[in-house]
């Protein structure tokens, strides 16, 4: 039974990893539009960082699985699966990335314009290696809620741990325990990963001015 | 125009559907946040057995995708002899989600009442239980609630899972009805605008509430 739901796990690693590649790309333009003085890129911005996260997930895998057609071709269950959760997470990502950036200290930016940085060295310089160092642990913390929402795709036929989990209750009628191991594998992962993030920030927070 | 009469076909059953979202919302905040009030307290109680199995019930709520535990109860729990309907069986496994979430977030809450708030009552003669329930609890909520609607909108969301074990809500209308008539797009994205049309502006509210009260904190 336990091969049954280890089987899924290189799916369940693969889709989240993919769509948190995929995710991390979509926040950037995200992130540089809510940072925008300009109405037109902001407005823009917000409205799909809303739209992305007003919707359940399912229903995106759902809109790009079963009703998006490019010619005859449809996306297979993988494709859709990452594009959806992918973009879900560039919207929340964009958000993380946010709050980081505007908890730079404004000192930061006054002092490199004062050195005449220009704004592309100033941002590549001084705000973005003091940024990501605090968006580590909400960027972590999101990898693992994706990890957890990478069971969605199992919805659309991505054979990862839920899925394999299923059919193995079907098969066996042991439903109870195949569950149990598939929750406690989730949640065996999650908290290393954790213990990990809350290391890595405490050793990186020390190089952020406060 | 076909998007627009098909939508006024098919609106009838989505919104059917969302009362049951709604409904499986509602039920589980209603037993989830007082489950989530003794765990905020029972993960820091100084009773060692009280304080390790609230924490495991958190970490494994918390740990747990929803969808586990939605399959859990409702395929899992009847090999073991308990069968519980879809709907009640949806509701303890988002209940149990919720405690954990909502736990987190009031303990969060809880822990950032300044001390001299507790010193105070303390120094007024007022019992511990008073202080909790007139002192701690009041602004510990207060504190918390931002993160508590924001949550209670992830839970909305979360509801579409539900269709996986057979409850009738919103995702579950939609799915039946493009699989009868065909209309995939139509109907999924009928669905995901009825979602976004109560998940956005709730957010809003959230923000909202959080701005107003950071005014008085």
């Amino acid at each position: 039974m336990l091969q049954a739901v280890l089987s899924g796990i290189p799916l369940t690693l693969g889709v989240t990893f993919v769509a948190l590649v995929i995710g991390t790309a979509v926040s950037m333009p995200l992130l540089a539009g809510t940072l925008s003085k300009h109405r037109i890129p902001w407005l823009i911005s917000r409205g799909v960082i809303d739209l992305l996260r007003g919707v359940p997930i399912v229903v995106w895998l759902f809109i790009f699985y079963y009703g998006v057609t490019i010619g005859p071709t449809k996306l297979s269950p993988f494709g859709a699966a990452v594009l959806g959760l992918g973009l879900v997470s560039g919207a929340y990502l964009a958000e993380i990335f946010r709050g980081a950036v505007s908890s730079v200290a404004a000192g930061q930016y006054e002092a490199g314009r004062a050195l005449g940085f220009t704004n592309v060295d100033l941002w590549r310089a001084v705000i973005a290696p003091q940024a990501w160092r605090v968006a580590i642990p909400g960027y972590t913390t999101y990898g693992i809620g994706l990890l957890k929402d990478s069971s969605i795709a199992s919805t659309i036929g991505v054979a990862e741990m839920v899925f394999a989990s299923g059919n193995y209750a079907r098969t066996s009628g042991e439903g109870i325990t195949v569950f149990m191991v598939a929750a406690a594998v989730y949640i065996l992962v999650s908290v290393p990963v954790g213990l990990l993030s809350r290391m890595a920030d405490e050793r990186l927070s020390r190089t952020v001015a406060q | 125009m076909t998007f627009f009469t098909d939508a006024v076909q098919f609106l009838p059953a989505l919104l059917g559907g969302l009362r049951v979202s709604l409904a499986l919302t509602g039920l589980s905040l209603l037993f989830g946040l007082p489950l989530a009030t003794l765990l905020s307290f029972g993960t820091r109680s100084a009773n060692k057995p009280v304080r390790w199995v609230s924490i495991a019930f958190v970490e494994v709520g918390r740990g747990a995708p929803a969808l586990v535990m939605l399959q859990f109860m409702y395929f899992g729990l009847p090999t073991a002899g308990l069968t519980l309907s879809a709907l009640a069986s949806a509701t303890l496994a988002l209940t149990w989600t919720t405690a954990a979430y909502c736990a987190e977030y009031l303990r969060g809450g809880l822990s950032a009442v300044p001390r001299g708030e507790v010193e105070g009552s303390m120094a007024l003669g007022m019992t511990r239980w008073d202080t909790l329930r007139y002192i701690v609890i009041p602004q510990g909520w207060r504190i918390a609630l931002p993160s508590l609607m924001g949550f209670a909108v992830i839970l909305f969301q979360m509801t579409s899972l539900a269709y996986t074990v057979a409850v009738p809500e919103l995702m579950s209308q939609a799915y039946t009805n493009a699989t009868m008539s065909f209309k995939y797009m139509t109907l999924f994205v009928l669905a995901g605008s009825i979602y976004a049309s109560i998940s956005i502006p709730a957010t809003w509210l959230s923000v909202l509430v959080e701005k107003r009260l950071a005014r008085h904190l």
